[in-house]
């Protein structure tokens, strides 16, 4: 989604984006921060491109919300440096960096008026009337709240008041807009569409960087052009979001990003052929599964997503695997099984089921496409 | 309610009214009788006049509530500016140093007034700080007694006050200065009204240290109280606790308007 011309230039320099209305890189230099004794960000190094959404995510407690506010400025790294476009930031006080921020309870300035609340940036910078009643009109246009803007915050409803909150920090044309769990306190129907207007947001402005933090993998995998996964304080994995989820780099991303089964195997044969798939051995059972250059011998896992497992087998689904039946979960359009494969839970959503299904703790067989898996190398903590 | 039946609830209301209307009701309704009184021998006053109230009028009275409201709105003011300013400043240092100031802040206020007074003509009865005899003592013991209640009001609500109001402000460019004036005083204003009144009615009441330094010449309700019924003028002393009175609820209704108004928008 980046602007081509654009694409990695570190060395843009501000007025330049401006003019073009294109936002700047981040660029996360072994960044650390510490409270006290307690590290909770080892060096992090990642770059975000200009116009690129990075969504962070990780469980509680992983560092999301202490890295974005890394680049805000509220928190002093211990070491390493921030650098925004070619400014190094670092040093800079948070009013001097350019930023829109917007977090997760809005927090609209509760005795200034809508239209007030968006034009606060601007008149703190001091620009001119003509410019902050323009720049208002646009960006409360651009949230689809134009009609609201004499109302007070207590008189909105929670999505609308998000919706001012990112109009708020849209006004000032931020370079970077930092987005910290910005829906996490709305309904799950609101919160559906919010993503989907976040999207349209992003295509209309599509100059704009934006970190977004959640620990929603939905809103994360729909928004995002990169993920960066975060544990303990450190990134996990960080690759463009498709390919993340289909190619996970270790157990935990797996995990983390749509509940993938995980399956030890043992692997018999390298990759061959067009496909690069291996063939690695489950209890008696051979698989084909796709290769992160493993050798034969190797113990491994076998990633395989729960809608990507079948109760019947065709010419496509070759894989077979057998399972002992312990629960069925049936939700109106996807029923989920669960089954034990040699000891191993494994997660199946199937949106049709046979006419008959097997009473629960009868041996079921399942299958699945060589092509849909990919084969994830255990974690190595530390 | 945690009393259902019907005889349950009456009964805790009857309980409430007796306790409210003795401990309350019933000083004032007395001061307000013998403020009336022409003679109190009986059970009730042998008659009623104003008689008491135009003499406080033509006399001391005037000068009196002049007094008092002059050293209340300025000790309060500089105690909220003062307040305002070391909760502010506090909140930036590290926990520690903050308790140990929060703590001398409050010092003021667990002494007895008395001693605070007598501490002041002492320490001010020499050059270089000669303040002895000036109507400024005054001011400052009102000062030191009231300024712990508005830091410790300011404090409250700046921690209520989530830091992400502050923070946002500050990324979206607004400087120290102008968050102070745009975001975080008007999001204290309701606790800086609060501070602002209740100083003003502590102040309005204050006897203890007062009467200790109190120049002649700037005489304050509580102390022209004080002294009318301390010569035995009951009467006209009941009449100017009326004042003081009066004055002090006019004084707090105003600000809980303002405050109201404030909360509203
Ligand atoms: N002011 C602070 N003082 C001390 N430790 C802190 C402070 N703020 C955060 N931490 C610690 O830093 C770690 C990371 O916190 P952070 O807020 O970045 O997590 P997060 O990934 O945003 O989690 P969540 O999903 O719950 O918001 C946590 O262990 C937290 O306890
Ligand atoms: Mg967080």
């Amino acid at each position: 989604m980046s602007v081509p011309a654009f694409t990695g230039s570190n060395v843009m320099d501000v007025d330049a984006a401006k003019i073009r209305g294109a936002g700047s890189n981040v660029h996360f230099d072994k960044v650390s921060v510490a409270y006290g004794a307690h590290v909770v960000l080892h060096p992090l190094t990642l770059d975000i491109a200009p116009g690129e959404i990075l969504a962070m995510i990780g469980p509680s407690g992983s560092g999301k919300t202490t890295a974005l506010r890394a680049v805000a400025g509220f928190v002093r790294p211990a070491s390493g440096r921030i650098r925004i476009g070619a400014t190094d930031v670092t040093d800079l006080p948070p009013y001097e960096r350019g930023l829109g921020m917007v977090v997760q309870n809005y927090a609209l300035f509760p005795h200034m008026r809508v239209e007030d609340n968006v034009a606060f940036g601007l008149r703190a910078q001091g620009a001119d009337k003509a410019l902050i009643g323009e720049r208002v009109k646009d960006s409360l246009a651009t949230v689809g709240m134009s009609g609201f803007s004499k109302r007070y915050p207590r008189e909105l409803s929670g999505g609308q008041q998000q919706r001012v909150a990112i109009a708020r920090a849209l006004a000032v044309r931020p370079r970077v807009l930092l987005l910290d769990e910005p829906l996490s306190a709305l309904d799950a129907q609101i919160r559906r569409n919010m993503v989907e207007e976040i999207a349209k947001l992003h295509r209309d402005l599509p100059g704009l960087t934006i970190l977004y933090v959640t620990h929603d993998q939905t809103e994360a995998l729909t928004l995002a052009d990169k993920i960066a996964i975060m544990r303990d304080g450190r990134v996990s994995s960080h690759g463009p979001t498709a390919e993340l989820y289909r190619r996970p780099p270790n157990r935990f991303t797996a995990e983390f990003l749509g509940r993938a089964n995980l399956l030890p195997v043992t692997v018999a044969e390298g990759a061959a052929g067009p496909k690069g798939l291996a063939t690695a051995k489950l209890g008696d059972a051979v698989l084909a599964g796709v290769a992160r250059g493993e050798k034969p011998g190797d113990k491994t896992l076998l990633c395989i997503r729960p809608q990507h497992l079948s109760l019947t087998g065709d010419e496509e689904h070759t894989n077979r695997i057998v399972g002992t039946l312990r629960e069925v979960h049936w939700q109106g359009e996807l029923t989920h099984l669960v089954l034990d494969v040699d000891g191993t839970p494994v997660r199946v959503s199937a949106t049709r089921l046979p006419v008959s299904l097997p009473e629960r703790g009868s041996a079921m067989p399942l299958f699945f496409t060589p092509g849909d898996t990919s084969l994830v190398p255990e974690d190595v903590r530390g | 309610m945690l009393v259902w039946s019907r005889p349950g609830r009456m009964l805790i209301w009857a309980v409430f009214a007796l306790l409210f209307g003795v401990l309350f009701l019933a000083p004032l309704a007395v001061i307000l009788l013998s403020s009336l009184a022409e003679q109190w021998n009986g059970v009730l006053p042998s008659g009623l006049t104003i008689e008491h109230y135009s003499n406080v009028v033509r006399g001391a009275a005037w000068n009196a509530v002049n007094a008092s409201l002059i050293t209340g709105f300025l000790a309060s003011a500089l105690a909220l500016v003062s307040g305002t300013w070391a909760a502010l400043a506090l909140r930036v240092q590290d926990a520690t140093l903050a308790r140990v100031l929060g703590v001398l802040f409050f010092i003021p206020s667990a002494v007895p007034s008395v001693s605070v007074g007598l501490g002041l003509l002492v320490a001010f009865s020499h050059p270089p700080l000669l303040l002895n005899g000036t109507i400024a003592i005054v001011m400052v013991a009102h000062f030191v007694l009231i300024s712990a209640f508005t830091f410790g009001n300011v404090s409250a609500g700046l921690a209520r006050l989530s830091p992400d109001f502050e923070q946002v402000a500050s990324s979206l460019g607004a400087r120290p200065a102008y968050r102070l004036w745009h975001v975080t005083l008007p999001l204290l204003a309701p606790y800086l009204v609060a501070a602002f009144g209740l100083s003003f009615a502590l102040s309005m009441g204050e006897l203890g240290a007062t009467v200790m330094v109190y120049p002649p010449g700037w005489v304050t309700l509580p102390v022209s109280i004080f002294s009318l019924t301390d010569r035995g003028d009951v009467f006209a002393g009941a009449a100017l606790t009326m004042v003081l009175v009066a004055v002090t609820l006019v004084l707090l209704l105003g600000l809980e308007r303002v405050a109201g108004r404030q909360t509203r928008s």
